[in-house]
């Protein structure tokens, strides 16, 4: 499986990774802000799984998820905001433009393996403890 | 039951930290009755007080206790998948029928915590059995702890609560956001009640119920201990009606007058004819 975390900090890219890592998920790809994720996916394989933050630079992650649902060949692509961004009409938007989860920061690793499983991807959390999100 | 004191508190804060790294914040006060009053009725002391003070004299195996409740993560919503399966597979649709002509159905979520299970009913019933909009729901949650019981009627949650497994469908559809809270719709919460109860202690008079949720809460208790509230639960539930347990948890060799029924991966009891 493919993840593409994309998030302007790099702590949070990391901490996130991490946490894949640990569920068996080792072929990770990062990027800080939409243009550049959008770089990567055209660069291929498609990732099954895209993590992306809200406030970025240069594009931010509503515009990469609107982005993203353009293209027929990257439908089959989970996308879940994990954002502070938690205004209810926000929230909204990226479900309409066609994320498909919804995690807000701060978060555990366990929120992170049960919006997973909401998406169909029921990964082992055997090696995720009290790993806690951040508050970035 | 008394519950934690300010002090008692801190002493609890410093005791998990050293033991756990874990930092309890300040606003998690509530965790402490959560999680604690639970371990008293195991190990049979009065009070949370009670139990710190053990905690001072060093006593081991309530130190083990009290770290493994402690350390424990927040509720989730739809938590476990499977009893929920076997709620939308079996349980409604059965009681739907049954109740038909009287449409009416009653819940109880009898360790509700702090409220997640029995308004992830609510969302359930709501989202997937339209047909209920002119039934009479009667959703009960109890729960040992007053700070407890206060939390789950005021419908807020955090955002760390409101992030396990929580589908966004749902966040957006029955959540508003106050400040830093996420509040559930009062279309959902107008339908619930919450009150303190213990079930260790002699019930009160109450109506019966189609459904009684009573997850992982026997295995806090003793055998007579089980028994007792397996009888009291089979005695409260319709004829019909479905009694839920946690995984580890049986009625077999517990008591009469239920039979266990596989549905959606996991297997429910339901309360055989009078």
């Amino acid at each position: 499986m493919r993840a593409l975390v994309v998030d302007d900090s790099r702590a949070m890219r990391s901490l996130l990774r991490q946490i894949l890592v640990k569920l068996g998920v080792t072929d990770v790809i990062e990027a800080e802000d939409g243009v550049v994720a959008v770089k990567l996916v055209e660069g291929g394989p498609t990732p099954d799984l895209a993590l992306v933050d809200w406030h970025m630079p240069v594009m931010n992650g509503l515009d990469l998820v609107v982005e993203l649902r353009k293209r027929k060949e990257w439908r089959h692509m989970a996308i879940m905001m994990v954002t502070t961004e938690s205004e209810h009409e926000n929230m909204v938007r990226a479900l309409l433009a066609g994320a498909n989860e919804y995690l807000i920061k701060p978060f555990t690793a366990d929120a992170v393996v049960e919006k997973l499983s909401l998406l169909g991807l029921h990964l082992e959390p055997a090696q995720v403890g009290e790993t806690d999100g951040g508050a970035s | 039951m008394t519950t934690a004191t300010a002090e008692d508190f801190e002493y609890l804060q410093r005791f998990i930290f050293e033991r756990s790294a874990i930092v309890l914040a300040e606003e998690k006060q509530y965790l402490v009755d959560t999680r604690l009053l639970p371990v008293v009725q195991r190990t049979g002391v009065d009070s949370v007080a009670d139990l710190v003070k053990a905690l001072r004299r060093g006593d081991r195996s309530i130190e083990t206790a009290v770290v493994d409740a402690m350390t424990t993560n927040e509720t989730s919503w739809f938590r476990d998948a499977a009893p929920f399966e076997a709620l939308r597979r079996l349980i409604f649709p059965d009681v739907i029928a049954q109740n038909a002509m009287r449409r009416r159905m009653s819940i109880w979520s009898a360790a509700c915590s702090t409220g997640q299970e029995l308004y992830s009913i609510a969302m359930l019933l709501d989202a997937e059995f339209p047909e209920l909009g002119s039934w009479k729901l009667d959703l009960l949650g109890t729960d040992l702890s007053t700070s407890v019981v206060e939390r789950a009627r005021s419908g807020r949650f955090s955002s760390l609560e409101i992030n396990r497994g929580l589908p966004a469908s749902h966040l957006v559809k029955y959540f508003t956001r106050e400040g830093a809270h996420f509040v559930i719709a009062d279309q959902l919460r107008s339908k619930t009640k919450f009150e303190l109860f213990n079930l260790a202690r002699p019930w009160p008079p109450m109506a019966d119920h189609d459904i009684i949720l009573m997850r992982n809460v026997l295995i806090y208790f003793d055998i007579p201990t089980k028994q007792r509230v397996l009888e009291a639960a089979r005695a409260h539930l319709r004829p019909g009606g479905f009694l839920m347990l946690g995984t580890a948890e049986t009625t077999r060799g517990l008591v009469d007058g239920f039979t266990a029924v596989p549905a959606g991966g996991t297997t429910v009891y339901r309360r055989e004819e009078a």
